[in-house]
């Protein structure tokens, strides 16, 4: 099987479970797709030889952030919080919109003809972890070092949110 | 790609037996629990079964395939029958970066003993790892049974939260390899270098995890009868029961399996020099094979024994042991292994860095913890 026809599968697989996270009435379905919309994008990881951002793909949405959507959704009474159908105007009005993105986008990329990569100075091992950390602790040292501390507030500042204070309720 | 090259029936043999090893020894990981069990509380155990009861697996798994497959009323149908699946599928993916040995040449041919050596392999374990909650929170959504739902969500919390100090365990260990490869990581233990020996604190904190995450004994929180009736398998019976007690079986036997090959030396064994020299290297590398699977078993031993040994924990103190104890604990561990590994000195770095942290915790007790006069 030539490796192109393994990108289109994917990328049907990708665009299919996608829009069935927009189409299904379940949440709970809806999540699950979203999961496997994850695992179809790590998928496309691989293809690009990039096995590292596959894996941390993997790791931290998969793995982390859609366990927690599906524990706050599943606190939820689904049946008491169904969204009521929206109306056939909102309905239309949001086709519209999409529709136009959508050629908006396709012009977009018709009129920048985007260069195709030159096979000379295509590295295969530029997705490696190796290479990654390299760069990273090299040409990107600041921005890195930058986004560390962003995530230390924001662990601090949850810390600090989900802390109780002494004598307050306790749930 | 061609299907019948030798590459492909090499890796697609060895995944087979693989998976053979793999499901019979979760199958008579079962008898021995319960064989371990009677033992310790100075019973029998299972005996009617073949002689001293060793067909007992058997016997359980037609009684498991016999028993009516129950999908309760008001269940989601599809989530119901996914989440046994998922937990089968994630519990065995696992072993595929796992190295069960060096390379072997039979009739020409190279086999490598390892399901793929990606240079990403201990990532892999984690990534599945992580995964591995799937299969319990879905099936505990799905049965619509609140005791099934309170257990998926601790499954969820309970992962989620021992996750981070495994992975700060991990760091350590990768400091000391340089490589995410699993197959780097064993051979970087080569001749009796083990990791345990460099990160006995890591090996805990692993070891504590790997408990947390397999929801075995005393962290069992997500079936706790006490308090859930039967946690997030409530509503399951016959073989769909079976594949959820399986796959905790199979978890057991891969992290045994994944601790060997990060602590103790993966496939290495003592005296691997002799035996290559006596019997060449084929027969060395199986008896490494076999030395693996052996660690991967003393691992299953002493989950059983912790089991009928401590009793379970309270949901707040799981949750205070892993983010106040173990998480703390680990990134201590992380910056004196690197420490000792700047300035050369790993194994002086490790010694000093025990009397600082066991000194500090004195002094801090003596100044801020009020002690009850009594």
């Amino acid at each position: 099987m030539a490796i192109s026809n393994i990108w289109y599968f994917l990328s049907g697989l990708t665009l299919l479970s996608a829009l069935m996270v927009v189409l299904a009435k379940n949440p709970i379905h809806s999540v699950l797709y979203l999961v496997f919309t994850f695992f179809c994008i790590s998928g496309h990881y691989v293809l690009l030889n990039a096995q590292f951002l596959m894996a941390v793909n993997i790791i931290v949405y998969a793995g982390a952030i859609m366990v927690l959507f599906l524990f706050v959704i599943m606190m939820f009474d689904l049946k008491k919080n169904q969204p009521e159908s929206k109306s056939s105007l909102t309905k239309l009005a949001g086709s519209i919109v999409a529709g136009t993105l959508l050629v908006l986008f396709v012009a977009l990329l018709r009129k920048n003809n985007l260069p195709a990569p030159s096979e000379v100075n295509f590295k295969s091992q530029t997705g490696m972890v190796e290479t990654l950390g390299k760069i990273l602790y090299t040409e990107y040292l600041l921005p890195f070092e930058l986004i560390s501390i962003l995530f230390f507030v924001a662990m601090v500042g949850a810390v600090m949110l989900g802390k109780r204070e002494a004598g307050e309720r306790n749930f | 790609m061609d299907l019948l090259s030798d590459f492909f029936l090499a890796k697609s043999t060895f995944i087979g037996i693989v998976f053979a090893i793999t499901l019979g020894i979760a199958a008579y990981s079962t008898y021995f629990e319960r064989k371990i069990a009677a033992f310790m509380q100075d019973r029998i155990g299972p005996d009617r079964a073949g002689p001293f009861g060793i067909l007992q697996p058997l016997a359980d798994a037609v009684k498991m395939f016999m028993k009516e497959d129950f999908i309760p009323a008001n269940s989601n149908k599809w989530l119901f029958i996914a989440g046994p699946c998922l937990s089968m599928l994630t519990a065995l993916m696992t072993s595929a970066v796992v190295p069960f040995g060096d390379t072997v040449t039979i009739g020409g041919v190279t086999f490598d003993l390892q399901g793929i050596d990606v240079n990403i392999g201990i990532l892999w374990v984690f990534g599945i790892v992580s995964l591995g909650v799937y299969g319990i929170l879905i099936g505990g959504w799905a049965s619509n049974n609140k005791y099934s739902l309170l257990g998926a969500i601790r499954a969820a919390s309970q992962n989620i939260s021992y996750e981070l100090a495994m992975g700060l365990a991990i760091i350590a260990i990768l400091l000391f390899s340089g490589s995410l490869s699993t197959k780097a990581i064993v051979e970087g233990q080569q001749n009796g270098h083990w990791n345990i020996f460099y990160q006995p604190l890591g090996f805990i904190i692993f070891l504590i995890c790997a408990f947390a995450e397999c929801n075995r004994t005393p962290f069992d929180l997500p079936e706790c009868e006490t308090e859930l009736i039967g946690g997030y398998h409530t509503e399951y019976s016959s073989m769909k029961l079976g594949f959820y007690l399986f796959a905790e079986y199979i978890n057991m036997f891969i992290s045994g399996a994944v601790m060997a090959t990060l602590y103790f030396g993966g496939y290495d064994y003592p005296g691997i020099d002799f035996v290559t020299a006596q019997f060449g290297n084929n027969i060395a590398v199986f008896v490494g094979m076999g030395a693996l699977i052996g660690k991967a078993l003393l691992f299953v031993f002493v989950f059983m024994w912790v089991r009928w040994t401590l009793p379970r924990f309270r949901y707040d103190q799981l949750m205070g042991l892993g983010w106040a104890t173990l998480i703390p604990l680990s990134m201590y561990n992380v910056v004196v292994t690197a420490f000792g590994i700047l300035i050369g000195k790993p194994f002086t770095a490790g010694i000093v860095g025990v009397v600082l942290l066991i000194g500090g915790l004195l002094i801090h007790d003596q100044l801020f913890v009020k002690k009850k006069i009594a």
